[in-house]
């Protein structure tokens, strides 16, 4: 039955999503016609769509919720459930279960598209209603797209019959409380840029391109940007810990499909900022508006479609590629025609010196583009190269020395930028404001390069690019009152001095890195940088769906007190899968990291050690940008409202 | 200029909806290719497993007729549902020797007697040397080795009623 309402609700959801374009086309054309019957059919239209996208929304919402309720009764009559769940699993990853799997997420993909309309047409005020209209019908004709491919590609609602009485268990590898909540995150991120495409929809379809279309647009890319951010970060820690290789960047497709519309939406954030306070760079910000969303709609194709082969093909099928190639067709093809056709007559916004604030964000904006264009083509060639027939993959090695100059200039626009005025500034002024960061990247560099020589060089340069930013970052805080710095300038800093910190933390990591890889017998030692790591036991252990084998690793550093690590061998039942649990040791200056291989005949066990100096610094830079994103939408959102209220009271 | 770079998005996006799409339909190939196809058969030197037939050598390959060498161990089932399809071809005519692979005398002798005996030759594959030289990683396996020595065909899995007609065809080409 619950299954049966979840279908149902579905189905109710695209219905009123049909309802919702042809409101918002009646509600559009309205908005046109002068006159007080027009304008009072045109508010009547307003109030009925705002209320039909609500409905949207919820609709979409219970359909979720119902499938998490069969997923936590475990009900094997659905054969989504059995494919992905099992009693036995803890509660935690049952609920995970209904969006660890290709119908489950994306219908986790489309409520979430439909609950931010909703939320665009409960909280926007600002917009003219035409615009506002548009931008709904948008967002609605995007859902009705999704609902077709759920309802007829991939409903997570099929019922199982007979029933089993077992479920086949969730990729263990997906059993971890960081990952569970990994894939919501990011979908928040990557839909929540949904709007953002359909109010460029909106702005073109109605002419409307200008400060308030900026100022409307604003929260809602910050907030699927800090949700993106957030979400990478915790992917990249995700896969650190639990891979097991040390690493925390790989490259893969998968995560290059949630780097690209981040890219896209650090431009954009940018760009519409100079919309929304100098009236600049109108057709660019409509253009990166567009190109984020679909950013996001390839990444997702890219994954579900397992049409790039990666860790993550985990749901390979051809036809829901086809369907979801479809859609993309339909959608970014529609969007950038409808670009090519009125981008034309959109005028062009104020004009401004190249050194100036607005030149600092547009260059900012160029090798942002550069960055994300280096990571499309080097993710998509392999698929290009396969269709001329030649097999072959791009890696590591190309993203990092095509990435790495640009970034190092990045880093310099990022510091620089906020130090400019708006429309002009005097050369000599910012050089004189640049002393302090160049000084503390001179003596960065001076002290690395004694220390390392010029072996590492793009890791020396590393720490004195992310040195100088930290300075400069914090800069725009000087002679300000902090207590009246607005929180949109908090936000700024973060996020900037989250950059620094998160490149130190790049550079550390593969600059200092050391790696350890030992045979040893228990009772032996062995060391790794400052540490003296001895193997003290290994023994079985047990798990609520899992048993194991358990090293304990006896450390210590120096004279200091020992410590024990526990890192473990891992093998699920259902399905039968090995993993391999690092146990790591977070330390202030760095983390030892641990992991137990494979026993021989001969009673020896490998073990992989790391002792990587600083590489926390790597996330936590990621979360102080994430914050630095908080702070500045609730800086934006409540200066906002304080505005509209001294509007209001004027 | 300006109209020209404001459509530019849409044809760069249509360059690579035209790759996706064309990677995407065009029908993946799940075959595995056989490296060793049109090399001549490498060197083998395996001794006798069975007290009445000979082991196998290079040497006995490449004599002006094409023949068949058939990968398979008396442990293996398939191995039993192909034996009469190998029956069938020897009694067509064809030519066939055996690699058994991890195999006993006494394993191969009571297999052959149960199940048929078309092999001309059996050679002893203790260790899978010979097997890994053939580039075969199961069993059972059969290759057709064409007039010169070299190899020309490779059947992964059990022959079936449908592959005969295929290995007389690639017996005829080898010839």
């Amino acid at each position: 039955m619950i299954a049966e309402l979840g279908l149902a609700a579905l189905w109710l959801a695209a219905a009123f999503a049909v309802v919702q374009v042809l409101l918002a086309w009646g509600a559009a054309k309205a908005s046109r016609v002068t006159g007080e019957r027009a304008a009072i059919a045109g508010v009547e239209l307003m109030r009925a769509l705002r209320l039909t996208t609500l409905v949207q929304g919820l609709l979409a919402l219970l359909s979720f919720l119902l499938l998490i309720v069969l997923f936590i009764r475990s009900d094997m009559s659905v054969v989504l459930v059995a494919e992905n769940s099992h009693s036995m699993k803890p509660l935690m990853y049952k609920v995970a279960g209904a969006w660890g799997n290709h119908e489950g997420s994306m219908l986790l993909w489309v409520t979430i598209l439909a609950m931010s309309g909703a939320g665009v047409a409960l909280f926007e005020r600002r917009l003219a209603s035409g615009t506002l209209a548009a931008t709904l019908g948008a967002q609605a004709a995007i859902g009705l797209g999704f609902y077709a491919f759920l309802a007829f590609a991939s409903n997570p609602f099929v019922r199982l019959n007979p029933a089993v009485t077992e479920g086949q268990g969730l990729n263990p590898l997906l059993q971890d409380p960081g990952l569970a909540f990994h894939p919501p995150t990011l979908y928040l991120g990557y839909v929540g840029l949904s709007v953002a495409f359909s109010f460029a929809v909106g702005a073109l379809v109605m002419r409307d391109v200008g400060p308030a279309f900026a100022k409307a647009m604003r929260p809602w890319v910050l907030a699927a940007w800090i949700f993106l951010t957030i979400g990478i970060t915790a992917g990249s820690y995700w896969a650190y810990y639990e891979l097991g290789w040390g690493g925390w960047w790989f490259w893969d497709p998968v995560e290059n499909a949630s780097l690209m519309p981040w890219l896209a939406a650090t431009a954009l954030l940018h760009s519409v900022t100079v919309l929304a306070t100098r009236d600049g760079l109108r057709a660019w910000t409509l253009m990166l508006a567009v190109v984020a969303f679909s950013m996001s709609m390839i990444g997702t194709f890219l994954v579900r479609s397992g049409i790039l082969v990666s860790v993550h093909a985990f749901a390979v099928d051809p036809t829901r590629g086809t369907f979801i190639l479809g859609l993309l067709g339909l959608y970014i093809g529609g969007a950038l025609a409808l670009f090519g056709a009125r981008a034309g007559t959109v005028t062009q916004g104020s004009t401004f010196q190249l050194v100036s604030r607005e030149g600092a964000l547009v260059l900012n904006n160029l090798l942002l583009s550069v960055i994300l264009g280096v990571v499309f083509i080097g993710t998509l060639y392999p698929l290009a190269a396969q269709a001329a027939g030649v097999q072959l993959s791009i890696g590591a090695p190309f993203f990092n020395k095509a990435i790495a100059p640009v970034a190092l200039v990045l880093v310099i626009a990022t510091a620089v930028g906020p130090l400019l005025r708006w429309r002009r500034d005097d050369l000599n002024v910012l050089l004189g404001k640049l002393l302090w960061p160049a000084s503390a990247a001179g003596v960065t560099f001076a002290v690395m390069f004694v220390m390392t020589g010029a072996t590492h060089l793009l890791t020396v340069l590393g720490l004195t690019f992310a040195a100088g930013l930290a300075v400069a970052s914090v800069l725009p805080l000087g002679r300000r009152k902090l207590l009246r710095t607005p929180l949109h300038i908090w936000g700024m800093v973060a996020a900037h001095l989250g950059m620094a910190v998160s490149l130190a933390g790049m550079a550390a990591d593969s600059a200092f890195t050391l790696e350890r890889l030992a045979a040893i017998k228990v009772g032996d030692d062995v060391t790794v940088g400052p540490y003296r790591v001895i193997l003290a036991d290994v023994r079985p252990t047990i798990g609520p769906n899992w048993s194991g084998l358990e090293a304990r690793l006896s450390v210590r550093r120096g004279d200091g007190r020992p410590f024990d690590l526990f890192p473990q061998q891992r093998f699920f039942s259902t399905p039968p899968t090995n993993t391999n649990e690092a146990a790591i040791r977070t330390m202030v200056d760095g983390q030892l990291y641990t992991v137990l291989g494979q026993g021989d005949d001969q009673g020896r066990w490998q073990l992989r050690l790391w002792w990587k100096p600083f590489v926390t610094l790597i996330w936590l830079g990621g979360g102080l940008i994430a914050l630095g994103g908080l702070l500045a939408l609730i800086g934006r959102v409540r200066r906002e409202r304080r505005q509209a209220d001294a509007e209001t009271y004027a | 200029m300006r109209r020209l770079l404001i459509w530019t998005p849409l044809a760069l996006f249509a360059i690579v909806f035209a790759v996706v799409a064309s990677g995407l339909l065009k029908p993946g190939d799940r075959l595995v290719h056989s490296a060793m196809v049109g090399k001549p058969l490498p060197q083998l030197n395996l001794p006798p497993i069975t007290s009445d037939k000979p082991g196998i050598a290079t040497a006995d390959f490449g004599r002006g007729k094409p023949r068949l060498l058939n990968i398979f161990a008396s442990w293996c089932i398939p191995c039993i549902a192909e034996a009469p399809q190998l029956m069938k071809l020897r009694k067509a005519g064809v030519e066939i020797d055996a690699v058994a692979i991890r195999d006993t005398h006494d394993g191969v002798q009571a297999f052959l007697q149960q199940y048929g005996d078309p092999y001309a030759r059996i050679g002893d594959d203790k260790a899978s040397t010979a097997q890994l030289a053939l580039g075969s990683s199961g069993v059972p396996e059969t290759f057709v080795i064409d007039a010169h020595g070299r190899i020309t065909y490779q059947h992964i899995g059990d022959v079936r009623e449908e592959h005969i007609p295929e290995l007389l065809a690639q017996l005829e080409k080898a010839k």
